[in-house]
């Protein structure tokens, strides 16, 4: 009974922007949009959360919508969430789900029988890059030096980041990858969330931390933390952190977030999410939230971000089944 | 002094005209969201962080450290009253509480409650205010090797909860451990025991085992009883205030509680349950009558009560002083801090005094606020017991049901809930403890993690935990926690044969 019933509601969804669409055709595409509703696969409070609740805000004073409601559905790096979206929410065209990187890493990792293939990819709209941190206490001047030790000794050299398999552990393969050390032979050391992580950074615990800059920004500008690299394509303004790529390793990587919709929708319902999610990133209380939270806007939309998506599938795939992890 | 001067800065800005009805908001909502079984107070703040778009700072971190404090007053009430602790930090409560209620005592034992976290609510306060910077120096020592170790001390404190019967109790402790390990492994990214549900590879949530143990496990029981003889309502009897031989056994351990708490809290990795299971120990070991702990022993109330708010207060000195989030709570906290777009880190003092006086002058005002709140609640709350047992247990499963469902509007969470309540009450009808059963699921993988973390650092090395000096003080410390009550059973045991 319940298939039936979820095929009713679609139904009558479908029924009702029939309607829309035929009856208030002169109006813009953002119309259909009056009510938007945000899927986030993750408890309130941490990243897609807060890509959420900014997109809430923002559209919201704005004035681009006229309600936005969040639902979480906690659990797995957002593999519980996801099936639940691309089933129950499937054909609704005022819906986008908030996902990223992490999710197409725990699809593999957890070998989910539903991955993001399964929805409408609509845009990607931020990234994080990632920073590699010492103690300041720590004989390491330079990023040269710490992977002179981990060349030496992989197991002498301690990194510190959130638990295995997600982005920090993601950097710290791709690393140990491009410098010739087996990412498994890494003495990496998970921690939950970022508190426990950072104290055993500032504490002198670890050799080495790896995680999101905002995360790690304060510490860095009170000299409590030293920052070796950033995993960045070039250098962000206002951070004198040199990247990667720039000290000879050939290694970048962002965490992006972005939002998809659910299956089923036609082609117009797409173009319009795509160009109300268009609109909101070029709108400047959108970028004045990004530089609050340092994250980086990197727009792609449509089509090319489709296309992205399908890349980071096979590429984080390949830098998993190196980690012992895929 | 200018510490002084900063917090006088700090009283200017949280009373200001609406600060205060902000504080008495949140306490209020906190208390209330204590009460209830599975709801807590960092699901509520985050539930309530649009108000940071249109409420200013300080009036949003004044409602949210009133929520935060209100809820660790809060949990208590259910579980004197009707054994049903609603989160973890008040499961010791329950043990004697409960107890005490039985014996018509659910005044004094909710007073205690509260007047002790009043009073270890204002220690932790004064500690954050004035040692903060040391104690977070201290708590930076602290590697995986020295947690580990901490653990091992906190597990020796299942002792004073095993009952009767330790073979059982130890059975119950292993079951915790195990419950605790369900879910992806976070050091190497695989599932453990969860049967291929994508559900259970985040683990089962403390606050679906405690409801279910406690709450659904408590109310079978009772169902159980009530159909076998007709269950008796035990009247309050005499005063609902304390007696002046209360006062005297209270107050040493609400010091106590607040001195083990508050430390523990501020360790990045130390939580709200562990020193309330070791204030429990402490207070049954230095008991002048042991005999009277399990049968309600208002010392047990005192003691973990205190240490539980007192440990709310440390949680809150790595995050103002470093930026750090320890605790799901000061987690969302921090995110709200950027929603005002201040990144909280280790400047946060100096960039926004106004805001962390102003925070910490909360806290004094939620303190006081709370007292004014829950005293006069104590009468209300103990005609709670006079309601039919039947509505009343029937409205706790309801709530513990709608309260789990809401974590994460997960179906499997539900089975889980009445599954380990039926188990619950199994152990009840066997004479199996419970409380075991929480010592094992929340330090247990802690100590895992720590112990693996360690290892990892120190290349597989186990001597790490005898080298490193903090560990082996503890190690030493958890042996002679557990060898010196049995070494001097026997000799008293001796000198009475002699003598």
């Amino acid at each position: 009974m319940p298939g039936w019933t979820r095929r009713a509601t679609a139904a009558g969804a479908l029924a009702t922007l029939g309607l829309v669409a035929t009856g208030l055709r002169s109006r813009t595409a953002q119309a259909a949009i009056d009510q938007l509703q945000l899927f986030v696969p993750a408890a309130p409070g941490g990243g897609w959360d807060q890509t959420a609740r900014t997109m809430e805000a923002v559209l919201r004073v704005t004035g681009m919508v006229k309600g936005v409601q969040i639902t979480n559905v906690p659990g797995a790096g957002g593999t519980v969430g996801l099936p639940q979206f691309v089933n129950q929410w499937k054909g609704r065209p005022n819906a986008l789900m908030v996902g990223g990187m992490v999710m197409v890493g725990a699809v593999i990792a957890n070998k989910a029988p539903v991955g993001l293939q399964a929805t409408t990819p609509i845009a990607r709209l931020t990234g994080e890059f990632e920073v590699i941190v010492v103690p300041a206490a720590s004989p390491h001047q330079n990023l040269e030096s710490l992977i002179a030790a981990f060349e030496a000794n992989p197991g002498s050299v301690s990194w510190a980041g959130g638990s295995a398999g997600g982005t920090d552990h993601i950097l710290v393969g791709m690393i140990a990858k491009a410098v010739g050390v087996d990412p498994e032979a890494a003495a990496y050391v998970a921690f939950a969330g970022g508190g426990a992580a950072q104290a055993a950074i500032l504490g002198n615990q670890v050799t080495a931390g790896v995680s999101g800059w905002g995360e790690f920004a304060e510490q860095v500008k009170a000299g409590k933390m030293r920052a070796l690299a950033i995993s960045a394509d070039k250098r962000q303004p206002g951070i004198d952190v040199p990247t990667l790529k720039e000290q000879g390793i050939d290694v970048e990587l962002f965490n992006w977030r972005g939002v998809f919709a659910p299956p089923g929708l036609k082609p117009e319902q797409v173009k319009a999410l795509v160009s109300l999610v268009e609109t909101m990133a070029a709108r400047d209380a959108w970028k004045a939230e990004l530089a609050k939270r340092y994250w980086t806007g990197i727009l792609l939309t449509g089509e090319p971000f489709a296309k992205f998506v399908a890349e980071e599938i096979v590429r984080i795939e390949g830098i998993l089944a190196s980690l012992g992890l895929a | 002094m200018e510490t002084l001067a900063a917090l006088g800065q700090g009283f200017l800005v949280a009373l200001q005209p609406t600060n205060p009805m902000w504080g008495f908001v949140g306490v209020t909502l906190g208390t209330f969201v204590g009460v209830l079984p599975g709801l807590g107070p960092a699901l509520t703040i985050a539930l309530l962080l649009p108000i940071t778009y249109t409420v200013d700072a300080t009036a949003a971190f004044i409602l949210f450290v009133g929520i935060y404090y209100g809820a660790m007053y809060g949990g208590s009430t259910t579980s004197i009253l009707l054994n049903t602790p609603g989160e973890s930090a008040t499961i010791v409560t329950a043990l004697e509480g409960h107890r005490m209620a039985l014996a018509g005592r659910a005044g004094p034992a909710l007073a205690t409650a509260a007047i002790g976290s009043f009073v270890a609510g204002t220690i932790g306060t004064l500690g954050l205010t004035f040692l903060a910077p040391t104690v977070v120096e201290l708590a930076l020592a602290f590697g995986p090797a020295d947690y580990f170790s901490s653990m091992v001390l906190a597990f020796v404190t299942v002792s004073a909860t095993l009952g009767s019967r330790p073979l059982r109790g130890l059975a119950a402790l292993a079951f915790g451990i195990w419950l605790g390990l369900v879910g992806v492994d976070l050091q190497t990214g695989q599932a453990r025991f969860t049967f291929g549900l994508l559900e259970l590879l985040d683990g089962i949530n403390v606050i679906v085992v405690c409801v279910g143990l406690f709450a659904v496990g408590e109310t079978l029981w009772l169902a159980h009883r009530a159909s076998l003889r007709r269950a008796s309502i035990v009247p309050v009897r005499g005063s609902l205030w304390l007696s002046g031989e209360d006062w005297r056994r209270s107050w040493p351990a609400w010091l106590r509680g607040a001195l083990i708490g508050f430390p523990i809290g501020a360790l990045p990795a130390g939580g709200a349950e562990v020193p309330t299971f070791l204030s429990y120990w402490l207070e049954r070991r230095l008991a002048r009558r042991p005999q009277e702990f399990g049968r309600g022993a208002i010392e047990g109330v005192a003691g973990p009560e205190a240490a539980n708010n007192a440990s709310a207060a440390g949680v809150l000195v790595p995050m103002l002083t470093l930026g750090l989030p320890t605790s799901a709570t000061a987690a969302i906290v921090l995110s709200a801090f950027q929603g005002y777009g201040i990144n909280p880190g280790p400047l946060l003092m100096e960039s926004q005094p106004q805001l962390v006086w102003g925070l910490i002058a909360g806290l004094y005002i939620a303190n006081l606020l709370l007292l004014a709140l829950n005293l006069p609640l104590v009468g209300l709350w103990v005609r709670v017991r006079a309601i039919p047992q039947p509505l009343l247990y029937a409205g706790i499963l309801v709530f513990a049901t709608v309260g789990t469902y809401g974590i994460s509007q997960s179906p499997i969470d539900l089975v889980l809930l009445y599954a380990i309540g039926l188990l619950g009450f199994l152990m009840r009808l066997f004479d199996v403890p419970t409380a075991p059963v929480i010592i094992g699921t929340i330090p247990g993988p802690l100590a895992e993690q720590e112990l693996r973390r360690a290892l990892t650092i120190a290349k597989g090395d186990p001597t790490v935990l005898l080298t490193r000096p903090l560990s082996a003080t503890l190690l030493a410390l958890a042996l002679t926690a557990l060898l010196v009550p049995l070494l001097w059973r026997r000799l008293v045991r001796a000198g009475l044969r002699r003598g």
